[in-house]
Parts: C-alpha cells; sequence; structure tokens
C-alpha cells in the first residue's frame, strides 16, 4: 500500500526499525507545488497580510520579490531553483558552511564539533576549511561554554553553540534564560546576543530517558529567546541560515531520528522566516498543528485519513515562540476543530501553551475542544515497545480525528 | 608588538599619561599647577604571594596628579555608595542594593591599570563600574530609584548596568555566571585580534561555583587574554571564607594557571599588580588575582552586615587600612595642598546630593517599555500576548547608550 503510494509521487521512503514509523519526504508536497508552477525558486517571504510594522525589509533579508497564488504560509516561490537532494545533516552542515563564509564573525563552539566532525556531522570538515578559532572544540562543561558563547556575542560575535544533545543544555540553563535571553532587555537595549543554540533533541531509538529529552516545553517560558523547530532538510537548512543572520537568541530543535532524511535543499540565499509556520496540507475538517519529527507522524496518518474521507488540514509550527498566530487563527477559523500533535510531554509542553492561547483568543471559533495529543509524562523508557507507548503514534492521531469529525462517508474514488 | 604593549604597561605604572587611567568623569577643574601634579612619588607596597609566577616588584612609582585622580574617582564611590545607603533606608531604593564602600582600592587600581578598551564584567556590586566607565552618579541614581533616566532606563536595577559604549559588560545577578562570558570576551577579542584583556571579576563566594573552574580551563586550553580577579572580601553574604572554601588561598586555585595576591585595600599595590597581568595576559594567557579586600556593609543592604562579623573587625578596618583615607594620607604627606582635598570632597558631595535630588524628581519608565528590548529588531512580533489581541512591542531605534 504505502509503496504504491511512494511512486505514484515519486518519492522514497525511508523505513526506521523501532517505531514503525514511515518517513514521507516533503518533496511531495514540493513536488506539488512545482508541477502547479514548475521551476520554482523559493526566496525569503515578506509579510502577506500586512506592512511589517516600523520595519523595512532589512538587509539580510532578501527584499520582497512578486508573490504568486497558492503561497501560503512561509514559502514565496518565485524563480528557477536548482534540484538537490541531501540528508539533513549535510543541508545543516550547507547552512553553516555557507553562513560562516558569508560572515566571519560567524563561528561554531561545541564538544566535538571540530576534529571529530560533529556527532551527527552537521560540521564535517568544517575545521580544515576555518581553522580552529572558528570551529571549537570545547571541553565538556555545557554552562561554561555556553557562558562563553553569551560573552562572544555580546561583543559581536555570532556563535553557534552545539549541545551534542539538547538535553544537556539544561546544565547551561542559567546562561540561557539570564545572560542571553533576557541581556537585551536588562541592559536597555545596549547589547544584543545573536546567538544560535542548536541540537538534537527528541526521542530517538532506545537511547534512554536522559538522551530522549524535549527541552522545548522548558525553554518556551525564557523571555526574549525565539524556538524554532526544523522537520524538513529544506526547510532545517533555510531556517538554520535565517537564525544565524538573525541578531535575537535562536534556540534551534534538531530532531535526532531526521538527520538522515532525504530531500531538496535550496542554494544560498534561500532564506526562511523565523517566525512563520508551514501549511503541509490544506485541508477543511480539522487543523492539526504539529511540529518537527511528529509531522511525519501526522502524515502518516493522513494518508490514511484521507482514505476514510477526511480532509484534515496540517500545519507544522516551526516558530514555537512565538506562534504564528496569523497562519494558526486563519486555520481554525476555518475549519473550527484543532488537534495538535506533538513529541514533548503532556504537562506544560508546546501544546499546552498553544490550547490555552487557542482556547482564549478563538474560542468562538472553535466547534470542539482543543485535542491535544503529547507524550506520557514519564522518563523515555528504554524497552522498545514502552518507548513505542511513550510517544503519539499514527493510529492514535487517526483516532482522535475520527473522534473529533466524527463519521464520515468514505470517498468514492 | 609585545615590546610596545610592555612599554604601554610601564606607562601604566609610572601613570605620567592621564589618559591611561580611564577614569570617568571628573568633577571640577583642576587649577593646581602641573608642576606639583608631576611630583614622584614612590611608594613600597605590601608583599605579593605568587603562585607559579614571578610577580612585579614592591616598588610602585606615581605622581601626585595621580593619586589626586584615584581620590576624585574613590571618594566618588564612597560618597555614592553611603548616599545610596541613606536612599534604600528612606525607602526610595527597593530590591537589593549592594554596595562596594570599603572596596574602592580594588576598582580604582584596576582602571588605573587598563584602558577603556579593554573589557571589564564583574556580578551584582556594580554601581561604582559605571563611573570608571563613562557614566555618572547621576545615572546610577536615577537607575536605583529605576527611573528612566537610569544607566539601563530604569529596567534593569541595581544588580543590571551595563556601558557598551565603554565595554563594561554589567552587572550580573547569577554570581558565577559572569566568568565564562568574561572568558568568551577575551575570546572574542582573541578572534578579533584586538590587544586588549578582559578583566572578570568575582568575589570569594562565587569562587566555588564549577564554572569557574570551566572557564579557566577553557581559558588555560586557549590562552585567552584574560584576568580572573577575585575581589576577597572574606564574606559569601554570611559565610565566612574559611567556612565555605577547603583552600582559601583562591590566587593557588587556578592550578596550572599563576596567580598572585596583593592587598586590595591599597589602590597602589592594586594598579601594581594589575598592569602586570595585563602584560602576562596579552603574551602569555590567562592570570588569577586575588586582592585582599573588605567591605563595610553587609552583603547587601538587606544584610546588616554584624551577625557573621563583629563591629570591631569593621572599625578596625575603617581605621587601619581604608582604601580612601590612605590615598588622602599619600597625597598630604607628599605636599598636596588640604585646599584642594577639600575642594574636591566639596565637589564630589555636591555631585552625589544632585544626583540624588535629581533621581527623586525624575520620570519614571513608561508601561510601554515593558515590551521594549525584548527582541532585538523583530519584524514579525504580533503574535506574542495572549488575551485575545496581539501587541506589537515597540522598538525605538534612537534608544542607544
Amino acid at each position: 500500500m504505502f509503496k504504491s503510494a511512494a511512486t505514484l509521487t515519486g518519492h522514497t521512503m525511508v523505513e526506521w526499525m523501532p517505531c514503525h514509523v514511515r518517513v514521507y519526504e516533503l518533496t511531495s508536497v514540493a513536488g506539488t507545488l512545482a508541477r502547479i508552477v514548475s521551476q520554482c525558486r523559493i526566496t525569503m517571504q515578506a509579510r502577506a497580510f500586512s506592512a511589517p510594522r516600523g520595519v523595512v525589509a532589512q538587509r539580510a533579508r532578501a527584499a520582497p520579490r512578486a508573490p504568486t497564488h497558492n503561497a501560503r504560509g512561509s514559502l514565496h516561490v518565485v524563480a528557477s531553483a536548482k534540484k538537490k537532494e541531501l540528508f539533513m545533516w549535510e543541508g545543516l552542515r550547507e547552512a553553516i558552511d555557507e553562513e560562516m563564509e558569508r560572515d566571519p564573525t560567524v563561528c561554531v563552539m561545541g564538544e566535538d564539533v571540530g576534529h571529530y566532525g560533529g556527532s551527527y556531522k552537521c560540521t564535517l570538515g568544517l575545521y580544515k576549511k576555518y581553522g580552529d578559532m572558528r570551529v571549537l572544540d570545547t571541553p565538556i562543561c555545557e554552562n561554561g561554554f555556553m557562558g562563553m558563547g553569551v560573552g562572544a556575542a555580546m561583543t559581536g560575535l555570532r556563535p553557534i553553540v552545539e549541545g551534542m544533545n539538547m538535553g544537556f543544555l539544561l546544565l547551561a540553563f542559567n546562561q540561557i534564560s539570564n545572560n542571553c535571553g533576557m541581556l537585551h532587555y536588562t541592559s536597555g537595549g545596549q547589547y544584543k546576543t545573536p546567538l544560535v543554540i542548536r541540537g538534537p533533541g527528541g526521542v530517538g531509538r532506545q537511547l534512554g530517558a536522559e538522551h530522549s529529552q524535549r527541552l522545548e516545553s522548558y525553554f518556551q517560558s525564557i523571555p526574549g529567546v525565539q524556538l524554532v523547530a526544523v522537520s524538513t532538510p529544506r526547510n532545517a537548512k533555510a531556517l538554520l541560515k535565517a537564525a544565524i543572520r538573525s541578531d535575537n537568541p535562536i534556540i534551534f530543535f534538531e530532531h535526532v531520528l531526521l538527520y538522515n532524511l532525504k530531500g531538496e535543499v535550496g542554494d544560498r540565499d534561500e532564506v526562511q522566516s523565523l517566525e512563520r509556520a508551514e501549511v503541509v496540507r490544506q485541508g477543511t475538517d480539522i487543523s492539526i498543528f504539529t511540529y518537527s519529527r511528529m509531522r511525519y507522524v501526522v502524515m502518516q496518518a493522513v494518508a490514511e485519513l484521507e482514505k476514510q474521507g477526511y480532509n484534515p488540514e496540517v500545519i507544522d509550527l516551526i516558530s514555537l515562540k512565538p506562534f504564528d498566530m496569523e497562519t494558526i487563527s486563519q486555520s481554525v477559523r476555518k475549519t473550527r476543530k484543532v488537534l495538535i500533535v506533538e513529541e514533548c510531554m503532556k504537562t506544560g509542553g508546546i501544546g499546552a501553551s498553544l490550547s490555552a492561547v487557542i482556547s482564549e483568543s478563538l474560542f468562538n471559533e472553535l466547534d470542539h475542544e482543543v485535542v491535544r495529543l503529547s507524550s506520557q509524562d514519564v522518563p523515555t523508557a528504554y524497552a522498545y515497545e514502552l518507548e513505542a507507548a511513550t510517544i503519539v503514534q499514527s493510529s492514535q492521531v487517526v483516532e482522535a480525528v475520527q473522534k473529533t469529525c466524527g463519521a464520515r462517508a468514505v470517498a468514492t474514488a | 608588538m609585545s615590546v610596545m604593549l610592555l612599554g604601554q604597561a610601564l606607562r601604566g605604572c609610572l601613570g605620567t599619561a592621564q589618559q591611561q587611567l580611564g577614569m570617568g568623569a571628573v568633577s571640577g577643574a583642576r587649577t593646581f599647577a602641573t608642576a606639583l601634579d608631576s611630583k614622584q612619588v614612590t611608594v613600597e607596597v605590601a608583599p605579593f604571594k605568587t603562585h607559579k609566577i614571578d610577580g612585579p616588584s614592591r616598588t610602585v612609582t606615581t605622581n601626585l596628579g595621580e593619586l589626586a585622580q584615584l581620590y576624585n574617582t574613590m571618594y566618588k564611590m564612597r560618597r555614592m555608595e553611603v548616599a545610596s545607603d541613606m536612599q534604600y533606608k528612606a525607602k526610595l531604593i527597593r530590591g537589593f542594593c549592594h554596595l562596594y564602600d570599603g572596596q574602592e582600592a580594588v576598582l580604582g587600581g584596576i582602571e588605573a591599570a587598563l584602558n577603556q578598551q579593554d573589557s571589564i564584567i564583574t556580578s551584582y556590586r556594580d554601581h561604582c563600574h559605571v563611573l570608571t566607565r563613562g557614566g555618572t552618579v547621576a545615572q546610577v541614581m536615577a537607575e536605583l530609584f529605576g527611573r528612566a533616566t537610569g544607566a539601563t532606563k530604569g529596567l534593569g536595577g541595581s544588580m543590571h548596568m551595563y556601558r557598551r559604549s565603554n565595554n563594561f559588560y554589567g552587572g550580573n545577578g547569577i554570581v558565577g555566571a559572569q566568568i565564562p562570558l568574561g572568558a568568551g570576551i577575551a575570546f572574542a577579542h582573541r578572534y578579533k585580534k584586538e590587544p586588549q584583556v578582559c578583566v572578570a571579576m568575582y568575589g570569594d563566594g562565587a569562587a566555588n561555583q564549577g564554572q569557574k573552574y570551566e572557564a579557566l580551563n577553557m581559558a588555560g586550553l586557549w590562552n585567552l587574554p584574560v584576568i580572573f580577579v577575585c575581589e576577597n572580601n572574606h564574606y559569601g553574604m554570611g559565610t565566612a571564607e574559611w567556612r565555605a572554601a577547603k583552600s582559601p588561598s583562591f590566587y593557588t586555585r587556578g592550578d596550572y594557571i599563576p596567580g598572585i595576591k596583593a592587598d586590595g585595600m591599597d589602590v597602589l599595590a592594586v594598579k601594581q599588580v594589575v598592569a602586570y597581568a595585563k602584560q602576562h595576559a596579552l603574551t602569555h594567557g590567562p592570570i588569577v588575582l586575588e586582592l585582599d579586600t573588605y567591605r563595610y556593609h553587609g552583603h547587601s543592604m538587606s544584610d546588616p552586615g554584624s551577625t557573621y562579623r563583629t563591629r570591631d573587625e569593621i572599625n578596625s578596618m575603617r581605621q587601619q587600612r581604608d582604601p580612601v583615607e590612605r590615598v588622602k594620607r599619600l597625597l598630604t604627606e607628599n605636599g598636596y595642598p588640604a585646599e584642594e582635598i577639600k575642594k574636591v570632597e566639596r565637589e564630589v558631595k555636591k555631585e552625589v546630593d544632585e544626583a540624588v535630588e535629581a533621581a527623586k524628581n525624575a520620570p519614571l519608565p513608561p508601561l510601554d517599555w515593558m515590551y521594549r528590548n525584548i527582541y532585538v529588531d523583530p519584524s514579525n512580533t504580533d503574535m506574542r500576548t495572549v488575551q485575545g489581541s496581539y501587541l506589537t512591542p515597540t522598538f525605538d531605534r534612537s534608544y542607544k547608550i
């Protein structure tokens, strides 16, 4: 069943052993767009619905091009594109390489980023090109080197600080929260910290409780930082470039299991807005909000739901802080039902914040209470079945949509 | 290059070039003849204790002009902190207020040995750093009162004062966190190939933080031009140093990083050792300094300061080792006229009183400043608040110091 679907849309599938999740590359979406507007080059988007307030399009962001139709969400489709398929880690590596070349103040620091090439190969070989000072191998002291990164950022450098696993950055929480996030405010606007704090998080393949953490829920309250979660090679590269160019501190969430995802990436000018969500699939029945790896779980469920006659709208949040309320509210007004599918815990997660925001500001647009599918509030077990039961599976998504939307007559042909 | 730096360091020591001192606003015109200003004064300071390094000589040569400058600055620090004490008791300053009186020689000596391109960072006992880095008493007072004319526009408060224009990096509330920041600033100096050092100041309490050792390790590994300065005032809030540190010889705790201990109540000793340290940091790598000093007030205004130490101890420090009195004595012993000293004192008192009055009458920061400067130059920020409406935070581009 899946195989035939695969050949129809012409993308490849990656099968993962432990969780039996089929991963769809998003070239299906891009493929569709490409068919409609062939030879497209995707550039930076300007705000689609209102003029940027008080801010003229900045030098780092390309001037808005003439929009084409169907350009919802974050991408404007304008000129020709090169078709280049890379792994996500290669895309991230290219983003870092291109930005380091473009701007001499960009540097990387982290454990094993230099000579080892990065534990997920995101900085492979860069130290040979840029030297040990710009690709700095730090000792194992997250609090210390995060502080160093913040101090360097205060003087005008643009460090990319890598946490080998997001979970390790709990040790650096003080530096991220107090010295990085709050600094622009408490210094009365004098200092900025253009830092990118990146690393893989999320539940992997039986990595154990402490290496399967989802820190987006812990970081979301910190004032002054932006949280971005990537899901495809294309948006990973484009978002990382935008994050490096941004003057705000960005916490950049990658996922351990997505690094070997293969897909198209853009060229050196493609930069994606850090505050815009991506519409993965247009629909009318229900708005499914998701991010990171859960996007693929949702799309797998959607394949099943389509057969059952449902027409869900799927939106990849991308920006976890701030939420893209424009895209979100438009979707909710259209479908009047919300399902949030996330990998972080139920308690205090991204879904909890989003659910509260939607309930408070879009209450009259809802026909059903906001449904949240999140991980269990437990440490992630090592045993495969228990780990799979901790996180959301596509069958649960299907069930939730069925319950929320009610029965459907099966679509004919 | 190193010869140039050595020359610069020596000139700093001899103090002939007043612009080396980098002091803040100098109050009052000095009508004194420069002949007396340049009168040489030679002092033998207390011996330095060293760890894996030779250390500077005990003989410090300076001149009356420099001493007068130092007295001016240190007296201003003293009066400002005492005025802050009074205003705190009058409930015009709230929250936490950590005062620096007694420790003036530490900052005075450090700034005398550095220039304004060198970076400095400290924890929350930071009011005086604003003064030595180009700020005024009025700015500090207004900030303590929470007014819009303050050093950080009333948003930072006592513990968060910064001056980016003169490379003062704050003002940090969590003690010890500024040490890796200091290492990062020194890293940036090396990265950008600037011949500057970063002085990272911390206290005897923070000297037990793990991130200090992480920063020491990295600084040593990459030879970062950072001077770690431990202002040892012997008490980490209410805990004496011997009750908190297994090894209270903080200058040796860098292990492989050389260290020097100096008398932190003698501004000339501090200046001598910091100039020496700067030269070392630029040519070799990091160094740890321990400056033996004392604070007359408690840890902060919420702490009476007498439950863990005796009044006799505080009084004896005041009588025997007061840093400001010491400089005054040096001046008068070497023939500096008493009227000039009195003039300086009057002017400083006037400046501090005027600053307090100005702060009392200064406007509060407007409410919309609460949302300003959370992010830098955001273009899509109207998705931030929740009460059914979306607020667009404003960003005043002219809002710079």
